[in-house]
C-alpha cells in the first residue's frame, strides 16, 4: 500500500454528528465541502441525546435568552465566557425554528407550537419574587428522542442539499505546514488504504472521549480522536478536568436515562428510602445541576445509604410516587400523571430500563449511578470556532472545532442539560460558515508530497509490533485508574497516582501490537490507535485536575473543598510537553460588562451556587 | 464486589457459552466458515459484549460494527440464532441454549465477519426524498402543527436505519433492487407529516416496477424491528394512499387556522 488517493475540497468537516453536519449544511452552501467521519453519519452519539434542547422560546412559560444565559453561566461555576454563551442563548432561538422547518418533529403544545419541558438547572424568577428563582419549561423536545431527531433530520437535509460524505474513513492526522491547517489524512475503513484530504479549512467535530472512563453513557467510537491528534501537534487542550458525570446511568452499564425523568418529576431516593436530594438542594432538589446531583449520590452511598449498602440509588418514576410528591409541572396545573402520560414522555428511557435491567419503571424504581458523559473540555476555540494555538488566544489559520470536541467555553466546569444540543447547533452553524468564508478568502497551500507518511509509519509501527500483552488490558486499566482517581471526587495522592499510571499505560501501550495484520476493516489496528488518543488526553485530564487546586463544578477535590476565585477563576490549557510531559497555561476567563450607576460592572458577578 | 454481580444478591451468575461466528476474510478465505470460541458470560450481559470480549482476549481480528451499545445508533444489526436483532439488544438471558450463533445480515455483500456493504442499503433510502418538501416561505417561528398530526407519523420517526427490517424481507433477499422495508418506513415518515409537500412524488417513486408492490405482506420486517416500528403497518397505509389517491392526516384543528 504505498501511494495514497489525493483528495481536494476547500472546506473538510471531520466528524458527522450534530456539529459536523450542520457545519456541512452551511459550508457546502458556499464552498466545494467534504465530511470525513469513521461511522456512517447516522451513527454517531448525537443520536443518543434524549430530552431536549433548550431555548427560551417562551411556548409554554414566559422565559428569555438571559434567563437561559444566567443559568449557564452559574451551572458553569462561572468559568464561562460569557460572549459566547449570550451566543449561544440568543441563537439557540433561531435555531431551533430552523431546526423545524428543516422537518424535525418536535412534540406539540395543544395550540400546535414546538411542546418544552422542565430540565435540571434551567430557571426562571419567579414571577411577583425575582429575588428568587424556579423551573422553567425551555426544553424543546421530541419525546425523549431529541438528539435521534436531530441527527435524522439534519442528515436528510444533507442527503436533500447533496452534500459530499465520506463514510468510515479514519481520521489518523491533520497535516500541520508552519502552523497552519492544510488538510487531515484519513484511513478509508473499507481497504486500509490511505487517503489525503488537501483543504483550505479544516473543522474537527469529532465528539466527546468518555471512553477514559469505566462507566460511561459513551459509545464505543468516543475516543477523542480530534483533541488528541491536534494536541499531538502542539495544540492546547482547554479545561480537561471539568469532565461531568451524569447522575442517572443504568447501574452497571452507564446507559443513560434521561434528566427529562427528573423534569418530568421523577424523584431519587437512597436505600432507606429517604429522598436525599432535599437535604443537597433544597430549592431545586432533583432539578439541581448535573454535578450537584452525581455528588450527591456518591456522598449517600460513602455514606452507607446506598441501596443494600451497595453503590447505587433509585430513580423512581412511578406515577403514584410523582403523584405523591406533586414534582410534576402537570401539579402546577391541578392534574395528577398516569402512565399514559409517562409513557409518551419517556418512552425509550422505560425501553432501556425494561430491556437493561429486566425492570418496569411503571412499577419498580430504577437503580443508577453516576455516569461518565461529557467532557466540558476539549480543543479551545474562539467563538469563530477558530481554534487557539495558545492562552493567549492566538489562532490556528484554517483549523475550527464545534461541538464536544470543542471547548468555545460555554459550558464551564460543568454543563447544564440540554445544552450540549444547543452548542452543537448554533456552533456547528457558525463553524460552517466561518470556515466557508475563510475558504473563499484563501488560495490553496502546498503540502508536503509525502503528508502521509507519519500515518504511513503509526500504522506500520502497530502492525509490526508483537502483541506483548492484549492491549485491552491497558484500557482497561485506564479506565479504572481514571474512574477511582479522577472521576467524581479527586484530591492529590489519587492524581499523583493517576499521573504515575497513565505514563505507565502508555509505555505498555507502545511496546505492545496487535493481532490482525490485514487491510479490509482492520476494526483491532483501530481501536488500538484510538486508545492511543485516550492516554494522551488522560494524561493531559490528570494533569489538568492536579493544576486546579479548588473544587468548582465537575471538579471535586476533597483537599480543597471550596471555590477560589482569587487563584482559580480562569481556564486552564494543558500543552503538550516533550513525549510524555504536560505544561499547564491559565487563560482569564471572558467576562461581559454593563454599565451600571456611571460604573463598568461585571453583567454576571460571581455568586455561591446554590441549587 | 464484582461489577456482574447481582445488585441484589452479589452473587456472579456465570454461563458458560459457545460463540459460533461466520467467518470471512477477503484476504484469506474462499469461502466463509464458522469458528466457535468458548467463553463465560453473564446472563445480563449483552450479545455485543460477548462478541467485544472474545474479539478483545482471543482474537482481535474478529470484525464487526458497534458503537453506542445500547440499541440507538444501528450499527451493530446481525442475525443472531437465525434472526436479525441488534447485538446490543439482546441479553444473554434471553438466549435459548448454549450456543449463540452470529452471522452477517443477509442480502448485502459481506465484506468481513459480520460486515456487509451497506451501500445498497442507504441506497434505497435516499431514493425516496428522505427529507421534508414544503416550498413555502418559512413562517418567523414554528409551523403549526397539531399533536394529533404529529402523531400520524411517530411510530416512523423512530427508525435509526439499521438495515434488520429489509435484510429480514424475503422479497429483498431475492430481489436487492426492491427498495424494502427501510425506505418505505422513511417515505411514510414524511407522506404523513402535514407539514409536508413531497407526497404525490414519493408515492410515484414507491409504485415503480421495484417499489412497494413487491412486498408480499410477510411481517418480517416488523417482528426484526428493533425499534418496535409497526413496519408492516406503515407498509400498508402508504400502500392504502396509492391505491386511493387519499393521504390520511388528521384535519387541522380549529385553533390553528
Amino acid at each position: 500500500m504505498s501511494t495514497p488517493t489525493y483528495h481536494r475540497f476547500e472546506s473538510i468537516i471531520v466528524g458527522s454528528g450534530g456539529a459536523g453536519l450542520m457545519a456541512a449544511l452551511h459550508s457546502s452552501k458556499e464552498v466545494g465541502t467534504a465530511v470525513v467521519s469513521k461511522l456512517y453519519p447516522t451513527r454517531s452519539h448525537t443520536g443518543a441525546a434524549a430530552g431536549g434542547i433548550a431555548a427560551a422560546l417562551s411556548n409554554i412559560e414566559d422565559d428569555s435568552w438571559e434567563n437561559h444565559a444566567y443559568d449557564t453561566i452559574k451551572g458553569g461555576d462561572f468559568v464561562v465566557d460569557q460572549t459566547p454563551v449570550e451566543i449561544l442563548c440568543r441563537e439557540a432561538v433561531e435555531c431551533i425554528y430552523d431546526l423545524e422547518h428543516m422537518g424535525l418533529p418536535f412534540d406539540r403544545t395543544p395550540d400546535g407550537r414546538i411542546s418544552q419541558r422542565r430540565f435540571g438547572g434551567h430557571t426562571r424568577p419567579v414571577p411577583g419574587n425575582p429575588s428568587k428563582r424556579e423551573p422553567v419549561m425551555r426544553a424543546c423536545h421530541a419525546a425523549d428522542r431529541t438528539g435521534h431527531m436531530i441527527l435524522q433530520t439534519l442528515y436528510q437535509q444533507c442527503i436533500k442539499q447533496g452534500v459530499q460524505f465520506f463514510d468510515e474513513y479514519h481520521m489518523l492526522d491533520l497535516i500541520m505546514v508552519d502552523g497552519e491547517c492544510r488538510g487531515i489524512v484519513a484511513i478509508e475503513i473499507a481497504t486500509g488504504r490511505l487517503h489525503v484530504f488537501h483543504a483550505k479549512s479544516v473543522l474537527l467535530a469529532t465528539g466527546g472521549f468518555g471512553r477514559m472512563f469505566k462507566v460511561t453513557s459513551n459509545a464505543y467510537a468516543l475516543t477523542g480522536d480530534g483533541p488528541a491528534i491536534a494536541y499531538r501537534h502542539g495544540i492546547p487542550l482547554e479545561d480537561m478536568e471539568f469532565y461531568q458525570f451524569h447522575p442517572t446511568g443504568i447501574y452497571r452499564l452507564g446507559i443513560l436515562l434521561t434528566e427529562g425523568c427528573r423534569g418530568d418529576g421523577g424523584i431519587m431516593f437512597n436505600g432507606k428510602g429517604e429522598r436525599f436530594m432535599e437535604t443537597y438542594a433544597p430549592n431545586m432538589k432533583e432539578l439541581a445541576s448535573r454535578d450537584v446531583c452525581s455528588r450527591s449520590i456518591y456522598q449517600e452511598v460513602q455514606a452507607g445509604r446506598g441501596v443494600n449498602g451497595k453503590d447505587f440509588v433509585y430513580l423512581d418514576i412511578r406515577p403514584e410516587t410523582i403523584n405523591r410528591f406533586k414534582s410534576s409541572p402537570l401539579h402546577k396545573d391541578g392534574k395528577d400523571v398516569d402512565e399514559h402520560f409517562i409513557e409518551s414522555r419517556l418512552s425509550e428511557s422505560l425501553e432501556l430500563s425494561r430491556t437493561y435491567l429486566g425492570i418496569d419503571p411503571l412499577k419498580e424504581p430504577m437503580p443508577i449511578q453516576p455516569t461518565a458523559h461529557y467532557a466540558m473540555g476539549g480543543t479551545p476555540t474562539d467563538f469563530e470556532t477558530r481554534v487557539l494555538r495558545n492562552a493567549a488566544g492566538e489562532v490556528v489559520p484554517g483549523l475550527y472545532a464545534a461541538g464536544e470536541s470543542a471547548c468555545v467555553s460555554v459550558h464551564g466546569a460543568n454543563r447544564l442539560g440540554t445544552n450540549s444540543l444547543v452548542d452543537l447547533v448554533v456552533f456547528g452553524r457558525r463553524a460552517g460558515k466561518a470556515m466557508a468564508q475563510y475558504a473563499k478568502s484563501q488560495d490553496f497551500r502546498e503540502i508536503p508530497t509525502d503528508a502521509d507518511a507519519p500515518t504511513r509509519k503509526q500504522i506500520d509501527t502497530a502492525l509490526a509490533k508483537p502483541r506483548t500483552e492484549p492491549w485491552i488490558r491497558i484500557r482497561e486499566e485506564l479506565q479504572t485508574v481514571m474512574m477511582d482517581d479522577c472521576g467524581v471526587y479527586r484530591n492529590t495522592e489519587g492524581l499523583a497516582r493517576a499521573r504515575k499510571k497513565v505514563a505507565e499505560l502508555k509505555s505498555r501501550y507502545e511496546s505492545t501490537g496487535i493481532q490482525d495484520k490485514g487491510t479490509v476493516f482492520n476494526t483491532g489496528l483501530l481501536e488500538y490507535l484510538e486508545l492511543g488518543c485516550l492516554i494522551d488526553l488522560a494524561a493531559a485530564t490528570v494533569a489538568s485536575a492536579e493544576s486546579r487546586k479548588e473544587s468548582r463544578g465537575a471538579h471535586s477535590r476533597e483537599d480543597f473543598p471550596d471555590r477560589d476565585d482569587v487563584n482559580h477563576f480562569n481556564h486552564t490549557f494543558a500543552m503538550r510537553d516533550g513525549d510524555t510531559g504536560v505544561r499547564i497555561e491559565n487563560r482569564p476567563v471572558d467576562v461581559v460588562y454593563i454599565e451600571k450607576d456611571g460604573q463598568k460592572v461585571p453583567k454576571y458577578p460571581l455568586e455561591v451556587r446554590k441549587y | 464486589m464484582s461489577d456482574l454481580a447481582d445488585p441484589n444478591t452479589g452473587q456472579i451468575r456465570w454461563r458458560d457459552l459457545t460463540l459460533r461466528i461466520k467467518r470471512y476474510d477477503p484476504e484469506k478465505d474462499r469461502e466463509p466458515h464458522w469458528q466457535e470460541f468458548k467463553i463465560q458470560a453473564h446472563p445480563m450481559d449483552r450479545v455485543l459484549d460477548v462478541l467485544m470480549k472474545v474479539k478483545w482476549e482471543q482474537d482481535d481480528s474478529i470484525a464487526l460494527r458497534k458503537s453506542c451499545a445500547h440499541g440507538i445508533c444501528g450499527s451493530d444489526a446481525m442475525r443472531i440464532n437465525g434472526q436479525n436483532n441488534l447485538a446490543c439488544k439482546l441479553l444473554v438471558q434471553n438466549v435459548k441454549g448454549k450456543t449463540i450463533t452470529v452471522e452477517p445480515i443477509l442480502g448485502l455483500p459481506v465484506i468481513k465477519d459480520l460486515i456487509v456493504d451497506m451501500k445498497p442499503f442507504f441506497d434505497h433510502y435516499k431514493a425516496v426524498m428522505p427529507f421534508l418538501v414544503n416550498d413555502d416561505p418559512a413562517p418567523t417561528t414554528e409551523r403549526l402543527q397539531t399533536p394529533e398530526q404529529r402523531a400520524r407519523f411517530d411510530d416512523t420517526t423512530k427508525c435509526i436505519l439499521c438495515a434488520c427490517c429489509t435484510t429480514a424481507c424475503p422479497p429483498f433477499w431475492g430481489n436487492r433492487e426492491y427498495v424494502g422495508p427501510a425506505a418505505i418506513v422513511n417515505a411514510h415518515r414524511f407522506i404523513f407529516d402535514s407539514r409536508d409537500q413531497g407526497a404525490g412524488e414519493r408515492l410515484d417513486i414507491l409504485n415503480d416496477s421495484e417499489g412497494i408492490w413487491r412486498c408480499r405482506t410477510v411481517f418480517n420486517c416488523t417482528s426484526a424491528c428493533p425499534r418496535g416500528i409497526q413496519v408492516t403497518q406503515a407498509i400498508s397505509e402508504v400502500k392504502r394512499a396509492l391505491i386511493t389517491g387519499v393521504v390520511d392526516i388528521p384535519e387541522e384543528a380549529e385553533v390553528l387556522s
